[in-house]
């Protein structure tokens, strides 16, 4: 086995699961706290893409249109929140899903009328349109790195809100007794429609920088979505670092799975067979790593702790 | 092969209805007494309290159901068209796409098929072959259409064309080729203005071939469209394959395969990346740095709706088709100028195909001098392929495909500055689909 | 009020009965089709509400069975067998035991977990279905003709195959308010508001909710067996996730825990799809917030709006 090679695919495990980090930070939070099954995250994606996609083709700035995308976008979702949302909390799972289940039909149709339906043209920003030599013979584009840097940033920098800050303080409170928080006077409702707004702008940047690599087009937060639920069912339920955690795992598995699960079963089965079934296992494997982890820890591999 | 059936035309004389009605009764006698007898089922006893309140719930919900059958009477004389494609969700474009060239190709008409009144009733089928199956049934049955055409993809059509022919209703199909109904399930009511899947990759593995290419890379999604893509590609190129890889339907990142490609090392790739995939993998494979370097050769992936979403990532990329925007024919020049006047954007192959439905329809109906029970004159006018086609002239098969010519196509920029594909040579002249000997309909 | 909700309940039946006459007067066979898929749609959602709605076990790959009914038909039929009496006991079978396998690892977590297990194994058939080419792959195969019933029940008659569905659905609405009015029914809903108590008075409430699990699955093995039959298509695309959400929904929408619920949420949830998409190509925009409306301002779904439907569901 060629180990550059091996090198080079835990690198792209790496960027897919920093990407799908983004978005299971904002979901798990909002879960975690709010109790709140949101499946119009993956609209809040797209609009975050769009809005940076639309940005960045008027001003040619991308720093400018990932900013303009993140205001925009926890703008939009504190509007929803406000909205739609706010009254769901006390709600059983399952009108949040359904009404959440409406919202993606509205915003899909919404950009669609909008944007229209054909994908919009995005780039990669000129200056990171090159390549890193990371190791001798392995050119990895710069535009992936970048996204790799962000998201870890993204990670540290969250590790110190939650863990350092008042704001991290009331969140954490928030996730294991919110009546409590209620009852000490602060502002559950404010806390709230912050933090769904600050998870709104987390996966408007996970949007916003997946643009110029994906496409841009209506429906494109389903796809992700699904995944990011994975992610944060094995990372465990309100945990920003099961979150982290859980991502990466499933970035690494579905990554390599992808890349190597057909030569090795080439090797035991014969090419043939390899060829059907490589493709269709690597495609499962991570719902069985779901299956399996949920089947011997229900509550994930860290588990926010609740009282 | 179905029967041609009388056609089944509402009319708007009394008497006929009345006729009908009766119809309609006799019809509802010859119900299986069981089934009615469960409809009497719940409760009955509970009858004596009925309040007016509860009437009028009652009445409402009979009203509802009146209200929905009230519509049929209202049926009209024109011919009329249904025209099912996907036009909400992702492929919602490619709908747009199709409807807009069947409006351009109804003003060219001047709003006549065959010299009658026409009227198109659009189906948005989201994709799923359930929902394209019920909405054929609406069409033949509710709106009596005389003819359905459209449909995007193959598992939709494979559910709607026997659903269509065999009501003996004419299905004209604008885009999906599955091989079994150029096969073994051809009819003499389903015809098709584009191509049979096949015929594209057979044509860019010609040009391979004919290149003295070898050491090729092939990658599609691993579903049943990408695998019979290779094999038809492989149908004509002989040269070494480095490796097959089949990759998740609906996949967005490609980095991995992108890596394990490099690490093979090929002389070219050769991939079938359709729709918003394609979108992503163009992108992805420009930014891994090799476009410059290996040559990607792709069928049903750099088109008109893709072209606009990934600009110069598609620079230098060979394409092979029958049909191209720069296709030099009065027909397609007119067709191209106008459709960009009217709608503002390029057309794609999946227009043009439904541009040339609407024609093969209106020569049919022409054919037989607006005499929509002569199913049979319409099957042998429409075999004659009687009209001014956007891709020129060409022939029918026994099956009803077209034999017409492929192109090989380059991703250039154009005068304007915009991508745009150009029609660098004709790889097959008077190309026939590999399945027709299967076909047993003889003409 | 209770005869009120007799009485809609009756009407509905009554409505759903005397489609087929309608049709035929207004000339109509159109409405036929259209209602049938809905029904088979209904069977799906008020199997799904059995373990949904009154086990409180949120199963979101209810697809998963509706496919392997689906194949049910399809792999015999393939292979020459058109007979209902071996497809539709085989869709039963299959389905009842996939559910069985399914439940057993699944039914060890709750909650989210349980929703999320559900939906990996229905993730799992899908995307074995798209790769078995000698079954179609994803482009799925033909019926060639629907199921035969020995010439007795001739599922080509479109009033026939209505009329089974009909009582399919009836049957299996009877089979419904049975088991939950039954001491099996008492436990599953018991278990679901406070399951330690339960097993701490004594009942094995793991076997009850697998049973019951098993049941949910091989409805949905049945209606994906009309399905087929109604398509007279096999998809793998009858399994994808956004079909067991679509499931989900209408059991929601409906009134989950009510026995009519789903029934009245598929009616509405289809027939909203096909006057929409009729009238405007940005459909969604306005079925989306109808749906958010419907959550917002009724509280036990479109089943609690209607006339005396306040009591407990009988």
């Amino acid at each position: 086995m060629n180990w550059l090679l091996v090198v080079e695919q835990c690198l792209n495990g790496l960027q897919f699961g920093v990407m799908l980090f983004l978005m299971a930070a904002g979901l798990t939070l909002v879960f975690g706290i709010m109790n709140l099954v949101n499946l119009a995250h993956g609209s809040l994606y797209m609009v975050g893409a769009y809005l940076a996609t639309a940005a960045f083709n008027r001003t040619g700035s991308f720093l400018a249109a990932v900013a303009f995308a993140l205001a925009a976008t926890l703008a939009i979702g504190m509007l929803v929140e406000v909205i739609a949302l706010r009254t769901l909390y006390e709600r059983d799972h399952l009108d949040q899903v359904l009404a959440t289940f409406g919202l993606i039909l509205f915003f899909n149709e919404a950009v669609a009328i909008v944007w229209g339906r054909a994908a919009l043209f995005t780039a990669v920003p000129r200056a990171l349109s090159g390549h890193l030599q990371v190791l001798p013979g392995i050119p990895y584009p710069a535009y992936r790195a970048v996204i790799i840097l962000v998201g870890l940033a993204v990670a540290l920098l969250l590790y110190v809100v939650v863990s350092r800050t008042r704001l991290g303080m009331l969140i954490r409170a928030g996730a294991s007794n919110r009546t409590m928080v209620g009852a000490l006077g602060v502002n559950i409702r404010l806390l709230y429609t912050v933090v769904f707004g600050f998870g709104a702008a987390l996966a408007a940047l996970g949007g916003a920088m997946a643009g110029p690599i994906y496409s841009v087009l209506p429906g494109m937060g389903e796809e992700i979505l699904i995944q990011v639920f994975v992610v944060i069912v094995i990372g465990g339920i309100g945990s920003i670092r099961g979150a982290l955690v859980g991502a990466v795992v499933v970035g690494m598995v579905d990554t390599l799975g992808r890349a190597f699960l057909k030569p090795m079963l080439s090797t035991v089965l014969g090419p043939s067979a390899a060829d059907n079934a490589g493709p269709a296992l690597a495609s499962m494997l991570i719902y069985i790593l779901m299956a399996a982890v949920l089947f011997f820890r229900p509550q994930g591999l860290f588990p926010a702790v609740r009282s | 092969m179905a029967h041609l059936h009388p056609p089944t035309r509402a009319h708007a004389d009394p008497g006929q209805r009345q006729l009908r009605r009766l119809d309609g009764v006799l019809e509802s006698r010859r119900l299986p007494a069981a089934s009615i007898r469960t409809t009497q089922w719940p409760g009955m006893r509970r009858t004596k309290e009925v309040t007016v309140r509860q009437l009028r719930i009652v009445l409402v919900l009979l009203l509802i159901v009146g209200l929905f059958a009230g519509q049929a009477v209202l049926a009209a004389e024109p011919v009329k068209i249904g025209f099912i494609t996907s036009l909400s969700g992702p492929a919602g474009i490619i709908g747009k796409h199709m409807k807009d060239s069947v409006e351009l190709a109804l003003e060219h008409l001047g709003r006549k098929v065959g010299g009658l009144d026409v009227e198109v009733i659009y189906g948005d089928d989201q994709r799923k072959p359930d929902v394209g199956k019920q909405l054929a049934d609406e069409m033949l049955k509710k709106h009596k259409v005389n003819f359905v055409s459209g449909i995007i993809w193959s598992n939709v059509m494979l559910a709607v064309a026997p659903t269509v022919t065999g009501a003996g209703t004419i299905m004209v199909g604008t885009n999906a080729g599955p091989h079994e109904l150029a096969g073994k399930m051809c009819s003499e009511l389903y015809f098709t203005t584009s191509w049979q899947n096949d015929q594209t990759p057979e044509a860019m593995g010609k040009y391979m071939q004919d290149q003295g290419l070898t050491d090729v890379y092939a990658m599609a999604p691993n579903y049943a469209a990408g695998k019979d893509m290779v094999s038809g590609f492989k149908r004509y190129f002989k040269g070494r394959v480095v490796d097959e890889v089949y990759t998740k339907l609906g996949q967005q990142d490609y980095q991995a395969e992108i890596s394990q490609l490099r690490g093979k090392n090929p002389k070219a790739v050769f991939v079938f990346y359709p729709g918003d995939m394609g979108i992503q993998f163009l992108k992805q494979y420009a930014q891994a740095g090799l476009r410059e370097q290996i040559p990607l050769y792709s069928v049903y992936t750099v088109d008109e709706i893709s072209l606009p979403a990934v600009g110069e990532a598609a620079l230098g990329n060979y394409e092979t088709r029958y049909w191209s925007p720069d296709l030099k024919n009065e027909a397609n020049a007119k067709y191209v100028g106008d459709f960009k006047k009217k709608f503002g954007y390029t057309p794609s192959f999946y227009g043009a195909q439904s541009y040339d439905g609407i024609l093969l329809i209106d020569s049919a109906v022409r054919a037989v001098r607006g005499d929509l029970g002569n199913k049979k004159g319409m099957v042998a006018a429409m075999r004659k392929a009687d009209f001014r086609s956007t891709r020129g002239k060409f022939s029918f098969n026994v099956n009803h495909t077209p034999i017409q010519n492929f192109y090989l196509l380059r991703a250039v920029k154009g005068a304007g500055g915009d991508m745009e594909m150009q029609i660098q040579k004709t790889v097959f002249e008077n190309h026939k689909d590999a399945y027709y000997q299967e076909c047993p309909m003889k003409w | 009020m209770r005869s009120a909700r007799a009485l809609t309940l009756l009407a509905g039946f009554l409505v759903l009965g005397l489609v087929p006459v309608v049709a035929a007067l207004a000339n109509q066979p159109f409405y036929l089709d259209l209602f049938r898929r809905i029904m088979i749609f209904a069977i799906a959602a008020v199997s799904l509400d059995l373990i949904l709605g009154f086990g409180g076990m949120v199963s979101f790959g209810h697809a998963a069975y509706l496919g392997i009914g689906a194949y049910a038909v399809a792999i015999p039929a393939f292979y020459g067998i058109h007979s209902g009496l071996v497809q539709w006991p085989l869709a039963l079978a299959l389905s009842g035991l996939a559910a069985l396998a399914i439940g057993a690892v699944s039914l060890r977590t709750s909650g989210v977990s349980f929703i999320m297990i559900t939906l990996a194994f229905a993730q799992m058939l899908y995307y074995l279905g798209i790769s078995i080419n000698a079954w179609g792959a994803d482009d799925g195969m033909r019926l060639a003709r629907r199921s035969q019933f020995g010439g007795v029940v001739d599922l080509a008659n479109a009033y026939v195959f209505y009329y089974v569905v009909f009582g399919v659905l009836v049957a299996l609405l009877w089979l419904g308010h049975r088991l939950i009015h039954a001491r099996f029914g008492v436990v599953i809903r018991a278990a679901k508001s406070n399951e330690p108590r339960m097993r701490a008075i004594g009942f094995a409430t793991f076997r009850y909710k697998l049973a019951a699990f098993v049941i949910a699955g091989a409805g949905g093995g049945l209606a994906g067996a009309l399905l087929t039959n109604q398509t007279e298509y096999l998809t793998p695309s009858y399994m994808h996730w956004t079909r067991s959400g679509d499931i989900m929904v209408m059991v929601i929408l409906g009134g989950m825990g009510t026995l009519y619920g789903p029934v009245l949420g598929a009616v509405a949830f289809l027939l909203l799809e096909d006057i929409l998409s009729a009238w405007t190509v940005h459909w969604q925009v306005v079925l989306g917030p109808l749906l958010v409306l419907v959550v917002l301002y009724a509280r036990r779904g479109l089943y609690g709006l209607l006339p005396g439907a306040g009591a407990r569901d009988g």
